[in-house]
């Protein structure tokens, strides 16, 4: 559904009126178009061990991304991005004020920060609080921005996905990723030929794909080439086979939850595919009550749903041949997972449980032909769901985040399908936020 | 010249919908397109250029003269594929499927969809036949003088509609009432009647508890289940029923709305092709089409008990296993369309009459019996619903499923038909 008061603030007299009486100021967000370029602007780049490496400006140049050394007089950035990977002081620390100060004040409306640290490892603790600093110095910066602009952080423990990364925060696709670390590790993470189409070839799952952010998924994983499986309920059916007629893929009328899900996805995939190499774990139900009056069968429906349905799902195509090397799985957690919500004992329970699986599992998905599994966890997203809410609660919950807007399913889609690609095969285990920064939490 | 066999690759129907309920705004050609929309939704046929389409509905609206191609043109598959409407009353939906698995047996085309539909909520009525006389004669007239004259042929009672009626033209007398003539000859009896229905409900229940159907249907409207479904009926409980037809049989009265299949509404699709182009498009190939045979009695001047309206599948059915030379023990799953629980039971009957079999089919003795426990065994019309067209691709796709399921095998196909017809067919699972 629209979000009438951000169109308001955004018209001539509702944006004059919003800012003298000091209301919020939501921004109309960048989100990406087939064909865009990874950032409509230059770039500011810079580096704490003063010259910027020359692996960093040829990733930017090979994007089209024009790379600037100092800013421009009296012209605007699309980006500022800061390798502080060399920081071990806190002394160090003030090269980024030196360096963010300028440029964020010469940032564009919906610009991007990015900064480029690495994570504390233990070895020595003046190092790993400067580095843990950086953390700090984003989330709140983050929360400075305005107009659409975000700040993020990368820590780069390997380069491997650090060009398929840079691409994905400077562009539109992150538009409602705002305040978040994300961990780049080692991983086999080929580049696409085709940036546009990085899932061509591929055979993608999304489960619960009728409706709202899982359709958007489906349709943007076909939108990045891939032939995309909509699974859902026999009665989703018709609504499904809309989607799937939509983004040119195929149905699975699928309960995830019922014992057999497992082999009958096994099977589905013996027969219709060559293996599967992306698997979206998004179905989930919601059956909110106070823990105090939570019947057994509201608890376990949505545990055999939204948590035990993956851990099945993932031990079965593990142990069979039917995925692909290097894979792919996304799980759908929520940033009820990570603060929790009055209400949702139940949901939280498997948002967070997703969390762990996707932790613990990373390994064993690694030992599987370099395959990756991580999270997605949404944050307030306009969707069906959350249309039926009360508009006053629904007001206020769609200016709590940084971003002071709802996010839209496609936001969570663009996260997801990164996620899914092959050049995103150095990130592990990791659990990303599309929250806008949300003000709830962690 | 070569042949090869078709494959039957899957199928797609929606639920179906009893008279006047939840689909009685749907048209025939709302009902097929979003049958085909489903077919091409599960085996990702956007765009995909078919060899053809064959479809049908029994009853069907004037202006539905190219229902079939409409439909296409209004579903996801490419508008290069041609399509053509095929009737032949409850015949037509296994009719369609024979038509497109004979042109992929001669290498005429790759691919193609056998389907069906029909809607008794949304039938064409016509104008009162004296009403139409007029309005001719008025078309026809060529001065303001003549026209008036015509329009005075006007009367009140013209405004009566014509509505159409499940009869036969021939005899006046309805589908039930030819069939109460025919069960009453043979012998069925109430009990055995109630019995098969219950067995149908229960059967077809089961079948959507096990997630049978899961791929073999796309909900429409809101309804996700074949609306006529009533799993915990009971010989009990059908027992209670009044008879709806053979009333003038008085006693002798067995058939009810229980034991013969409502008025319904609902729509199927059959995917066939060859196995190559199966492969290509790396689909599964559930079953093959082996051979059909279509048989027809003389329900007019034959005999009452032997040549019975819905008999012709007795006639046909034996023809057909010569000339592939096979008995009923040679398949492992049965499907009679149940018309009526008395159609079913006096077929069976028949081909168990030694005298009958040596007089009526010309063989040395009884044709056989079928094992009731290969008959129907996920339901059949009576649970299920009977829109007349659907009917055919609703068998064919549920027996090409079960056929793979069982790792191969045979499956028998029987549908009778108003004017007398019955159309039987084999397949052979693959494996």
């Amino acid at each position: 559904m629209s979000d009438r008061y951000l169109n308001l603030v955004n018209s001539p007299i509702g944006s004059a009126v919003a800012s003298r009486v000091g209301l919020p100021h939501p921004a109309v967000l960048r989100r990406y178009k087939a064909g865009d370029p990874p950032l409509p602007g230059p770039a500011i780049v810079g580096s704490t061990a003063g010259a910027v490496p020359t692996a960093l400006t040829t990733i930017l140049t090979k994007a089209g991304i024009e790379v600037l050394d100092s800013l421009p007089e009296g012209a605007k950035v699309a980006a500022a991005v800061l390798d502080a990977r060399t920081v071990a002081s806190p002394g160090d620390l003030g090269g980024l004020r030196a360096f963010l100060q300028p440029a964020v004040k010469a940032l564009a409306a919906n610009g991007r920060v990015l900064v480029l640290g690495r994570a504390a490892d233990g070895k020595n603790v003046g190092v790993d609080a400067t580095r843990q600093a950086l953390d700090g110095i984003v989330r709140s910066l983050a929360k400075e921005l305005r107009r659409g602009a975000t700040a993020n952080l990368l820590w780069v423990e390997d380069e491997a996905s650090l060009e398929s990364a840079l691409r994905f925060f400077l562009s539109g696709k992150s538009a409602y990723v705002d305040g978040q670390p994300l961990g780049l590790g080692a991983g086999e993470a080929p580049n696409p030929s085709d940036w546009e189409r990085p899932l061509s070839g591929k055979t993608a799952l999304v489960t619960g794909a009728a409706r709202g952010i899982g359709a958007a998924i489906a349709g943007v994983l076909a939108r990045d080439g891939a032939h995309v499986i909509c699974a859902d309920l026999t009665a989703a059916g018709e609504a499904l086979a809309k989607v799937a007629n939509r983004i040119g893929g195929t149905t699975l009328h699928l309960d995830v939850a019922s014992p057999e899900a497992p082999q009958r996805l096994l099977d589905h995939l013996a027969s219709h595919t060559d293996g599967l190499d992306v698997l979206i774990h998004n179905a989930g139900i919601t059956r909110d009550k106070l823990l105090a009056n939570m019947k057994p069968e509201q608890w376990d429906s949505v545990l055999a749903v939204n948590l035990e349905s993956q851990l099945r799902i993932n031990e079965a195509l593990l142990g069979s041949d039917q995925l692909n090397a290097q894979s792919r799985v996304v799980c759908l957690s929520s940033t009820t997972g990570l603060s929790g919500n009055r209400g949702q004992t139940n949901y939280g329970a498997t948002k967070a449980g997703v969390i762990g699986l996707v932790r613990s599992s990373a390994a064993a998905f690694a030992k599987h032909g370099a395959s990756t599994i991580n999270a997605v966890a949404p944050g307030f997203i306009d969707t069906e769901m959350t249309a039926k809410m009360p508009l006053a609660t629904r007001e206020v919950a769609r200016r709590l985040s940084s971003l002071q807007q709802a996010g839209l399913p496609i936001d969570v889609a663009e996260a997801v399908s990164w996620l899914s690609s092959p050049g995103a095969g150095g990130v592990n285990g990791q659990v990303l936020r599309v929250c806008g920064q949300n003000l709830v939490g962690a | 010249m070569n042949t090869r066999r078709a494959a039957i690759v899957g199928g797609n129907r929606i639920p179906f919908a009893r008279s006047n309920g939840p689909y009685s705004r749907a048209s025939n050609q709302d009902m097929l397109t979003a049958t085909l929309d489903g077919l091409v939704a599960r085996f990702g046929l956007q765009d995909e250029r078919l060899g053809e389409v064959a479809a049908g509905a029994v009853l069907k609206h004037s202006r539905d003269f190219n229902l079939t191609r409409e439909s296409v043109l209004g579903s996801r598959l490419s508008p290069n594929t041609p399509a053509y409407d095929v009737q032949q009353a409850c015949g037509t939906g296994l009719e369609t499927v024979i038509l497109v698995a004979n042109k992929i047996a001669l290498g005429q085309v790759e691919s193609g969809i056998g389907a069906g539909v029909d809607t008794t909520s949304d039938a064409p009525i016509a104008v009162n036949e004296d009403l139409r006389e007029v309005l001719l004669e008025v078309n026809r007239a060529r001065s303001v003088g003549q026209r008036l004259k015509a329009l005075a042929g006007l009367r009140p009672g013209q405004l009566v509609p014509s509505i159409p009626v499940n009869s036969e033209p021939r005899t006046g007398m309805s589908m039930g009432e030819h069939q109460a003539i025919t069960t009453y000859e043979w012998g069925i009896t109430r009990e055995a009647q109630d019995e098969l229905a219950a067995a149908s409900h229960r059967n077809l229940g089961a079948a959507y508890e096990r997630g049978f159907f899961d791929d073999l249907l796309t909900p429409f409207l809101g309804l996700a289940r074949d609306q006529n479904l009533r799993p915990d009926s009971s010989v009990e409980k059908l027992a209670k029923l009044s008879p709806a037809f053979g009333k003038q049989l008085g006693e002798q009265a067995t058939m009810t709305a229980g034991n013969s299949t409502p008025l319904t509404d609902g729509a199927s699709a059959v995917l066939l092709a060859s196995d190559e182009w199966a492969a290509e498009h790396k689909l599964p190939v559930l079953a093959h089409f082996v051979d059909a045979e279509v048989g027809a009695v003389d329900y007019v001047h034959g005999d009452r008990k032997e040549d019975g309206l819905l008999m012709a599948p007795v006639y046909a059915l034996p023809r057909l296993l010569a000339r592939n030379k096979l008995t009923f023990d040679d398949f492992d799953f049965i499907e009679i369309h149940e018309a009526f629980a008395g159609t079913v039971l006096a077929t069976l009957k028949a081909w168990e009459d030694e005298e009958f079999c040596r007089r009526r089919l010309g063989l040395d003795g009884a044709l056989g019996s079928v094992d009731r426990t290969k008959l129907n065994v996920n339901g059949s019309s009576l649970a299920a619903g009977h829109p007349f067209a659907a009917t055919g691709g609703r068998i064919v796709a549920s027996l090409a499923k079960m056929l793979h399921a069982n790792g191969g095998g045979r499956g028998l196909i029987s549908i009778c038909a108003a004017g007398g017809q019955g159309v039987v067919a084999i397949l052979e699972g693959a494996k």
